[in-house]
């Protein structure tokens, strides 16, 4: 505890984001549910869930800074962990629909209908119960990175090799989800959800509670991972990343070290996934898509790798001005993310981060 | 803590205690290794007696860091033995394992946590909890605190030890590196090329450590500064082409006519 407190006072921009975390949980309700429509400072429904989904970004951009800007693992794949914890979440608000598909089957969610299934596939069973569900979905993607990690860390794999094949997983796992048979709905994913947890999804309150535990959520995790780095596992972490052969000869079994905060990462993801489907209302394959894990890379890297904080701004940051210029000009947003990128690689290689004084930022 | 107490030293097939009843600490025999069919260690063998100090010279390339290499699992030879006391078989462990097991060392090229200051640099060497959920609960007590401090002051960097890793001088890094294997407590010590980088007087402080070290802990020092090699005042191995050529004082292996036409050039 104490560490954490002298953690966290060393981290003045970290505190910044947690303050403004927490007032916005709460200030966004209020502003969404309390104030009238003409009131000028009224959020709209679109914009409550479309800031929800921005700190989804935020929670997903920080899971991957602690592999990535910690302890020196690019994954290039992170986006799979996303898209597991989103579609355990999607799973569960299908089978929340009940029979209001528009096949009306009260158990098969429709696609299943639709393909001439006439049972629930095994690995569907109990995601209609939020219990089952929501710790699923940090375990889903946890147990895939395990797996994955005890095989590629075991065997030493690293660096650029390391990069491609965290790359060729999400690949692999997209292709799959693209297909009917197995059991996802195929290129449409999942959709069409009604409420979640008994709320409606479309209610006003539901969209505000959902900002707010994302909110909230994200500001947890933050101060899960900042504690977690200020105890001595954080100083591992760094020998690690910056020799790590080095470190086995004091002993330490670097690649636990290293699959153990890659499974956190994974957990943190998939939590980021599943606050981001209720609020956008669909999942699909093109979550997996190595576009989107090479944008997560770009996030961080644009706000400052190994700040935590500043992974949470970047990938606010550039989501923010992907509305914008998307709203606009559609076919260029990728042009522009990469000359963003090269941007800051050239005159910011450490990121918006590294705008913050020293002496602001107290690291 | 006992040697016997360390918990990887149970799981690394089934020998539990550092066994030097024979009163020898390390056997390699009959080593070689090959890269790409240059014979780097050719056909060695050595002896290291539990609590003696011996220094290991040779000319560049002879294979004195492949040899090191070898005993700390970072190269494994294409043949051969070597065993840590009567029952530990170091071919079948592992970087970490070996270390947990009680072998230290320092590099050829001082190798530090730049990133962290050179307090925390020993408290991750310090011997204690190596699994990730016991290191990441694991606090500095009192007693640690007070070793920590010790250690900073043997080593010279007391007043430095707030300091990123990074900012230290060559020497200082070498420094630093030996305060890491002592907070280590190891039973066997290699300390590959110590006193490069350092003032004289640097040199007379290290040699002192070093032997005073001996005895309590056997200790392993490759150099080619025969000054410090002789304030050590120890055996010495000479390494010639990955084989051993001559053992003995110093002064004999001065004088012996083979070292002087391989190593001194005569
Ligand atoms: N990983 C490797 N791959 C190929 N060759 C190697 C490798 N490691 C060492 N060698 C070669 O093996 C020989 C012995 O090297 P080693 O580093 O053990 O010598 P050394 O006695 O420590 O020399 P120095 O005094 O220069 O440190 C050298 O010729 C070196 O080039
Ligand atoms: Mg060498």
């Amino acid at each position: 505890m104490n560490a954490l407190r002298s953690a966290l006072w060393s981290d003045r921009m970290g505190v910044v984001l947690l303050t403004v975390l927490l007032l916005a949980a709460v200030w966004v309700p209020i502003a969404s549910l309390a104030l009238p429509e003409s009131h000028p400072l009224h959020l709209g429904s679109y914009s409550v869930s479309l800031w929800g989904k921005y700190l989804c970004f935020g929670l997903l951009a920080l899971s991957l800074d602690i592999v990535w800007g910690k302890l020196g693992i690019l994954s290039l794949g992170h986006g799979v962990f996303f898209g597991l914890g989103g579609y355990v979440m999607g799973m569960y608000l299908m089978r929340q629909v009940g029979d209001r598909g528009v096949y009306g089957d009260p158990i098969l969610p429709d696609f299943m209908v639709f393909l001439n299934w006439d049972a629930l596939p095994w690995f569907w069973y109990g995601l209609d119960h939020a219990w089952i569900a929501f710790p699923l979905i940090l375990f889903v993607p946890g147990l895939l990175a395990f797996v994955f990690g005890s095989l590629a860390f075991r065997s030493r794999v690293t660096g650029v090799y390391l990069s491609i094949i965290t790359q060729a997983m999400t690949y692999a796992v997209m292709l799959a989800f693209f297909r009917n048979e197995l059991g996802f709905g195929g290129n449409n994913g999942l959709t069409g959800f009604f409420d979640i947890l008994g709320f409606d999804l479309r209610a006003d309150t539901t969209r505000a509670a959902l900002f707010s535990v994302t909110a909230l959520s994200l500001a947890g995790c933050y101060v899960l991972c900042r504690a977690l780095f200020s105890t001595r596992l954080g100083l591992l972490c760094t020998a690690v990343r910056d020799a790590e052969s080095r470190v086995r000869f004091l002993g330490y079994r670097t690649d636990r070290v290293k699959l153990s905060v890659f499974v956190l990462s994974a957990a943190i993801a998939g939590l980021a996934g599943a606050l981001y489907v209720p609020q956008v209302g669909i999942i699909n394959p093109g979550e997996f898509s190595p576009l989107n894990s090479i944008e997560i890379v770009i996030w961080v890297a644009l706000g400052g790798r190994g700040t935590l904080w500043g992974a949470v701004v970047g990938a606010v940051v550039v989501n923010v001005a992907k509305t914008q210029f998307t709203g606009w000009l559609p076919e260029g947003w990728l042009f522009m993310l990469g000359g963003l990128f090269v941007l800051t690689t050239l005159y910011l290689p450490r990121g918006l981060a590294m705008l913050v004084p020293k002496r602001v930022s107290g690291s | 803590m006992s040697v016997s107490q360390r918990r990887p030293l149970q799981r690394a097939g089934g020998a539990p205690v550092l066994d030097t009843s024979h009163g020898t600490v390390l056997y390699l025999e009959s080593l070689n290794v090959s890269f790409d069919g240059f014979k780097a260690i050719n056909d060695l063998s050595l002896y290291i007696n539990d609590g003696e100090l011996r220094c290991i010279i040779g000319p560049n390339g002879a294979g004195k860091t492949t040899l090191m290499d070898i005993v700390t699992g970072k190269t494994r030879p294409d043949s051969g033995q070597a065993w840590f006391g009567q029952t530990l078989d170091l071919l079948r462990l592992d970087e970490a394992a070996i270390a947990t097991a009680g072998i230290g060392r320092k590099f050829q090229q001082p190798t530090v946590f730049t990133e962290l200051t050179v307090a925390e640099n020993l408290e991750l060497a310090m011997a204690g909890p190596r699994r990730v959920w016991d290191v990441l609960r694991a606090r500095l007590g009192g007693e640690q605190r007070d070793l920590i401090a010790q250690t900073l002051e043997r080593i010279g960097l007391t007043p430095l030890r707030a300091q990123f890793a990074s900012t230290l001088s060559h020497g200082q890094k070498q420094w630093l590196e030996i305060g890491m294997l002592l907070m280590q407590k190891p039973r066997l010590l290699l300390v590959d090329e110590p006193a490069t980088g350092m003032t004289h007087q640097e040199m007379a402080q290290t040699g002192e450590l070093l032997c005073s070290l001996a005895g309590e802990h056997s200790v392993v020092v490759v150099e080619h500064d025969m000054d410090f090699v002789r304030s050590l005042d120890s055996p010495v191995t000479v390494l010639h082409q990955g084989s051993v050529l001559a053992e003995g004082d110093l002064d004999s292996i001065q004088k012996d006519p083979l070292v002087r036409s391989v190593y001194l050039g005569e």
